[in-house]
Order: structure tokens, then C-alpha cells, then sequence
């Protein structure tokens, strides 16, 4: 039985994380993920989990803690944003390379500098190659869904790694929006309990974990993480189809709106998603062909999936809500557009840095997108911005 | 009575041979040490921050921890091990790990990894009371990237970042004194300690932090003969010389209470620390005898405010 609720993005996620009921959350307050570790120590405090809160003195020491406790053999959670993930950087990529299935709220945030608390995705995709899976969220729904679906995707024998859920700061983690929540019952049924294979606490067992690891075996260590990603999409698939199969809502690798004869295409994560179907049904009234394609797993790429689902497009846009500083693309972009040249593709696409440090995203601005798409006669403007006041 | 020779029949030695540490290095002798004060029936999670010991003892596809052992990285081994204390009071509280069965938790730090970068974590981990014992085997340098200066590095040493150049001979500054920051955390149980006369008090400093509840830290001196320049046999005469002239006091400090563990009959001057290592040559050179009593000065400033404390805290 669903339960009927209205939920912010934050709480949804943090009553995902006590319906899960995790041994470990180990976290440290940054807007505007603070809600999460705030609402969970209530939980905590009130004796409606079996989870040790560790309240960190930073965020390094949060993952490191995490990191800790997962190799203990308990499952670890933790949330963080912006400065607070930038500055447990080192641990996400320790991590993931001692194969520790990990999941972490991730509530995108611009990084700092200069100081800013609002949403861009500036946060994740500082840690997009540091060997995590990445789904992210359009609504409290997903953020809620994908929570509960994480600890299946990253604890799988053939996954073994971390898992970030995004979703963007203030806009969901802070609207109010309806949602249907699980019986607590059922999602611990679904999740089911943590068995590591090897742990610090097997006493039977004793095990060193995080060697020095020289010339003769760290590349093929680094070639199991990757063949680890590689396993991860197929997981997610599985995954995604038993839950849907508990709660009839579908997911995939990425959602597409529109897109069995859409012409002009918009690509992107998270909120702007809503504001992007409203904006093509509109279109769509006035005989504009739009599509959405909206990315939930962002790590592993799907590549390819993605550059054939585009590859009908007459011009796609890339939406990259992230400050971009190498005059080739943001990360976004460069990942369809590599995928798409790796097919031999050539459908023109074009990319929008937008929403930077939380500048609204307004229909008028995507409306203009679509419109560039049907105007697009060469590529001589590849690298564009989308919403800025001055040019 | 404590009898280094039963420690050592009674109690095998957790930290096995084979490791890569340098020869006349302070270092192993105090992490086996420490793990012989564990009792026999509990076990061990070791978390370690990256430095030397780290290096050497743990090189894939080897180990010579014969408990469990974790590093993770430089700054983190606290924080690294509350998170496994966190796990293991979880796991325990849900029935998931037996009833009877105890795990103790352990960290290994050198000066760079405690004093240092891991300061935070250590202060964090010290301050949320995680049952585990914090050990600093403080060599007074970053001996495993090539002998740097830390704040553990006495004054006028000469380090490759604080060379004793024509101008400015050595590092300028005094040692920062963590134990007293510890103490300040007002923990169970902190002290400082050296493996000297037998390893009696590091071995029963070790013994009663880790069987003391909750957050514990122990600061134990480790010569190293690179960094302090000195023949690998006289890794012991260090230890008795630093001890002998209260440049390095063992003492306890029980809920706030101060006991100096050894007080030397005769306090040797400082010099005869000095003399024995090559990063202190300069301190002999004539016209420099002005930095050797102003190394007296400090040791001596610092054992008598150690003594007013314990005379304090015992009344």
C-alpha cells in the first residue's frame, strides 16, 4: 500500500534513509542538504532507527567515516552539497576504489568561488570520473525512488561501488511537492540486509583493506572499477524493473519525453526537466516536434543508448546546469557528443551553460532553445548561455 | 609485576615480521608493543594513517597486521576509525556481531599524520568520545616524504624544509605539544610515553588506554635514524636520552589528573640528547652555544609547568 504525502525533496529523502534503516549515517551540515542529517538525528533520537549518527566535525571526516564503518560491515550513509562534497573529494575517490557500497544524498549546489549556496550541478560534476554511480532527480519522487533503489544497485556482488542520488538544491530539496511513500515494511523487504562478503569486524577473517598498491597490480585494479561501472548498468535495469514492478512507477537509464518524432531535442538532469515537458507540450499545441531527454544515470554514462535515442533529432541542445571554463563543452555535452561521434552520428548539437549559482530557469529561456534547434543552420556557435543578463 | 620477557612469550606478537620499516626505526617496536597489550581473546581494528608505517607494512599484496587492519588516507585515521567504532556499537546494539566477543580499535599516526593534517579528524574523533585509542608515533618530522619539518619538530632542527642555512639555522620555531592539547580534551585517559626500560611504561599505558572506556590518545616518541641522524644499533640510547633529560616526559593524565611515570634521579642536560644526532650538528658549532641553552631553557620550562600541574591536580 502507497502512502499519500507532501514531502520536500529533503524529507522524502531523509524518511528513505529511515525506512532503509542504515547502521552508520555520518554526516556534517551544508545548505542545502543540512535538513537531511537534521531530520535523521531526530529519528535517531527518538529511537525510530537502529543507525549510530556520527555528527563529523567536517565533511572529509564524514566519508572517511563512512568509509570506515562500511568496512566495518554496516551500511553507510551520508548527504552533503557543494563545498561540503568538494571538500570529502579525496575520500569519494578512496571510496569507491576500496569497493565500499556507500550512498550518499547529494543535494546540488554551486561550488564555491565565489560563495554561493544555490543550486547548479557544479558539485557533481566535480566528482563525475571518481568511480560512483550518479542518478539523478527530477522531482522528491525520484529523489525518494532513487534512494530507495541505491543501496540494490551499489551492494550487487557484481557492483560493489558507491552511489550519489542528486537532486537540485532548494528547488526540490526545499519545494513542498505530493508524493507516494512505500510502507516501511515493504521497502525494507525490497532494500533486504547488507551482507558483505569481507569486513573488519569478521574476526574469523581478519583483512587489511586499503594497501599501498604499487606498479604491479593497481591498473588492474583500476580495470576491475571499471568493469565494475560497466556491470552497474545492467543492475540499475534490474533494479529499476523490480521496483517498478512494487510501485508501478517506471525507470531507466534516462526518460524520454516526446521523443518518438521529436525533431528538436533538449538533453538534461534534474528539475529542468519540469520546466522542459511543459515548455514542449505547449510546442507541441503549436505544431513544434519537441523532445526531452532526461538523464537519471549519469554514471555509467549510456553512451550509446542516449546517441541512438537522439540520433532521429533534426538538433539537439545540451543543457549543462555547470560553469563552463574549458571552451570545449560542458561535461554534459562532451559525453552525448563523444557518444554520438563514436557512432559515427552527426545530428548538430549544440550546448547551453544555464542556471548557474540558482538563476532561474524560466519557460521563456527553454522556449528560445527551441527555437535556436529550428534555427540552427550551422555550427559556428556551438558553445552558448542561456539566461545570462549581459552578453 | 610487569616482565618483558612473559609479555613476550605470553602474548604473540600481532604486527608480524617482514615489514620495511628501516632498521633502528622507533616506530615497529611500539605498534607490536601496543598490540601485546591487548588481551588475547579480543581483536582488533587498526586504522592507520598513511606515513611510513602505513608504507611498509601494508604493501599489496602483503600485510603485516595479523588483526584488521584499514587506511584509508594521510589526515583521516580517526576519523576513518569512529566511523568502524560506529559500526561495530550499531551492529552490536542490533545482535548482528556476538555478545561476548569484544573488538578493539586502534590508530596509528606519525607526527605529520596527528599533529598536522590529521589534527581535525583526531580532535573531532577525541571530542565525540568513540571508544578507540589514538597512538602517535611522533618522530618529530615527515620522515616518510624526506624528513620535513612538522610542529612536532623541535626547534633547531635541521630538516629539508627547515635546513640549517647560514641565515636562518634550523627550524625557527618550538614544538607544538600535543599531549597537552589532548589533555585539554579532557579524555579518560592521554599520555606520553617511550619504549624505555623494557617497554614497562608503554606497555602499561597501552594497556590501561585501551581498556580504559572511551576516546583514549597516547603519545609515543619514535627515533628515526634518518631524520635525526643517528647509527641504527642506538635507537634505544635515543629513548633513554630523551626520557633522561625531560625532553620527552612519561607521564599519565587520569580524568584530569597528572602523574609524572618516571622522574629522572638526575636530569641530564639536554645536550647530551642533542649531541648523538646529525639535525642538531650545527647546535655544537662554536658561537652557537646560545641555541643549545635556549633548548635547555624550553625543556626546562616545559618539565616544570608539567610538575606544577601534577603537583596541582594531585592536591
Amino acid at each position: 500500500m502507497s502512502i499519500r504525502e507532501r514531502l520536500s525533496g529533503n524529507e522524502a529523502t531523509a524518511y528513505a534513509m529511515k525506512q532503509i534503516n542504515p547502521d552508520v549515517v555520518a554526516a556534517f551540515p551544508i545548505t542545502p542538504s543540512t535538513e537531511i542529517p537534521q531530520y535523521f538525528s531526530t529519528y535517531v533520537d527518538n529511537g525510530e532507527v537502529d543507525t549510530e549518527f556520527v555528527a563529523v566535525e567536517s565533511e572529509h571526516s564524514a566519508m572517511s567515516a563512512c568509509i570506515g564503518a562500511e568496512a566495518a560491515g554496516a551500511r553507510a550513509m551520508t548527504a552533503t552539497s557543494a563545498n561540503g562534497l568538494e571538500y570529502m573529494w579525496e575520500m569519494v575517490q578512496i571510496a569507491s576504489s576500496m569497493r565500499l557500497p556507500i550512498v550518499m544524498a547529494l543535494v546540488n549546489r554551486a561550488i564555491s568561488g565565489p560563495l554561493n549556496i544555490h543550486s547548479d550541478h557544479s558539485d557533481a560534476m566535480a566528482v563525475r570520473d571518481s568511480g560512483w554511480i550518479m542518478l539523478f532527480s527530477e522531482t522528491n519522487q525520484e529523489a525518494y525512488d532513487n534512494m530507495l533503489m541505491a543501496h540494490r544497485i551499489a551492494e550487487h556482488k557484481d557492483v560493489l561501488l558507491p552511489l550519489m542520488v542528486c537532486q537540485d538544491g532548494f528547488i526540490t530539496s526545499h519545494s513542498i511537492e505530493n508524493i507516494e511513500l512505500l510502507e516501511t515494511e515493504e521497502v525494507r523487504k525490497f532494500v533486504g540486509t547488507y551482507k558483505p562478503e569481507h569486513y573488519l569486524l569478521d574476526r574469523k577473517n581478519p583483512i587489511s583493506m586499503g594497501p599501498m598498491d604499487l606498479q604491479p597490480f593497481l591498473f588492474e585494479h583500476k580495470r576491475q572499477q571499471w568493469e565494475a561501472m560497466k556491470n552497474a548498468k545492467n543492475v540499475i535495469l534490474e533494479v529499476s524493473k523490480e521496483f517498478e514492478k512494487l510501485t508501478g512507477r517506471k525507470y531507466d537509464l534516462f526518460e524520454e519525453y516526446k521523443m518518438e518524432d521529436a525533431d528538436y531535442v533538449i538533453v538534461c538532469m534534474n528539475s529542468t526537466a519540469g520546466t522542459v515537458k511543459n515548455v514542449i507540450d505547449r510546442l507541441r499545441n503549436n505544431g513544434v516536434k519537441a523532445g526531452l531527454l532526461k538523464v537519471r544515470v549519469f554514471r555509467p554514462f549510456p553512451g550509446e543508448e542516449i546517441a541512438k535515442a537522439l540520433s532521429n533529432a533534426k538538433a539537439v541542445a545540451v543543457l549543462d546546469k555547470t560553469p563552463i571554463l574549458n571552451l570545449t563543452g560542458g561535461p554534459l555535452y562532451e559525453d552525448v557528443t563523444s557518444a554520438m561521434y563514436t557512432l559515427n552520428m552527426n545530428v548538430p548539437t549544440i550546448d547551453y551553460c544555464y542556471g548557474i549559482g540558482g538563476r532561474d530557469v524560466t519557460e521563456n529561456q527553454i522556449e528560445t532553445v527551441y527555437n535556436d534547434l529550428q534555427n540552427l543552420n550551422d555550427m559556428s556557435d556551438p558553445y552558448r548561455f542561456l539566461g545570462l543578463k549581459t552578453k | 609485576m610487569y616482565n618483558v620477557k612473559e609479555v613476550v612469550a605470553n602474548r604473540p606478537s600481532r604486527f608480524s615480521e617482514g615489514h620495511r620499516m628501516c632498521a633502528g626505526c622507533g616506530a615497529p617496536p611500539i605498534a607490536r608493543m601496543v598490540l601485546r597489550a591487548v588481551h588475547p581473546e579480543d581483536h582488533v581494528v587498526v586504522s592507520n594513517a598513511t606515513g611510513c608505517m602505513e608504507v611498509s607494512t601494508c604493501i599489496y599484496p602483503y600485510t603485516s597486521w595479523t588483526d584488521s587492519y584499514i587506511h584509508t588516507a594521510f589526515e583521516c585515521a580517526a576519523a576513518t576509525a569512529s566511523g568502524a567504532e560506529a559500526a561495530y556499537k550499531s551492529l552490536k546494539k542490533q545482535g548482528k556481531l556476538p555478545e561476548d566477543e569484544n573488538t578493539k580499535f586502534i590508530c596509528f599516526g606519525g607526527d605529520g599524520g596527528t599533529y598536522d593534517i590529521g589534527i581535525q579528524a583526531l580532535s573531532g574523533a577525541m571530542e565525540r568520545g568513540h571508544d578507540m585509542t589514538y597512538v602517535c608515533y611522533d618522530n618529530g618530522a615527515y620522515m616518510n616524504t624526506g624528513i620535513q619539518r612538522s610542529s612536532a619538530t623541535p626547534q633547531f632542527a635541521d630538516t629539508t624544509t627547515s635546513p640549517a642555512g647560514s641565515v636562518i639555522p634550523g627550524k625557527m620555531q618550538v614544538r607544538k605539544d600535543l599531549t597537552e592539547i589532548m589533555v585539554a580534551h579532557h579524555l579518560p585517559y592521554v599520555a606520553q610515553t617511550a619504549a624505555y626500560m623494557n617497554f614497562k611504561d608503554l606497555y602499561e599505558k597501552a594497556e590501561k588506554a585501551i581498556y580504559t572506556k572511551g576516546a583514549k590518545f597516547l603519545n609515543v616518541l619514535a627515533p628515526c635514524p634518518r631524520g635525526w641522524g643517528y647509527p641504527t644499533e642506538d635507537l634505544m640510547k635515543l629513548n633513554k636520552l630523551a626520557v633522561e633529560t625531560c625532553y620527552w616526559p612519561m607521564y599519565e593524565v587520569v580524568d584530569g589528573v597528572y602523574h609524572i611515570t618516571y622522574k629522572p634521579a638526575k636530569k641530564l642536560p639536554v645536550e647530551e640528547f642533542l649531541k648523538p644526532q646529525k639535525r642538531f650538528k650545527h647546535l655544537f658549532k662554536p658561537g652557537n652555544e646560545w641555541m643549545i641553552e635556549k633548548f635547555q631553557e624550553e625543556v626546562d620550562k616545559r618539565w616544570n609547568e608539567l610538575l606544577a600541574k601534577e603537583e596541582m591536580t594531585n592536591k
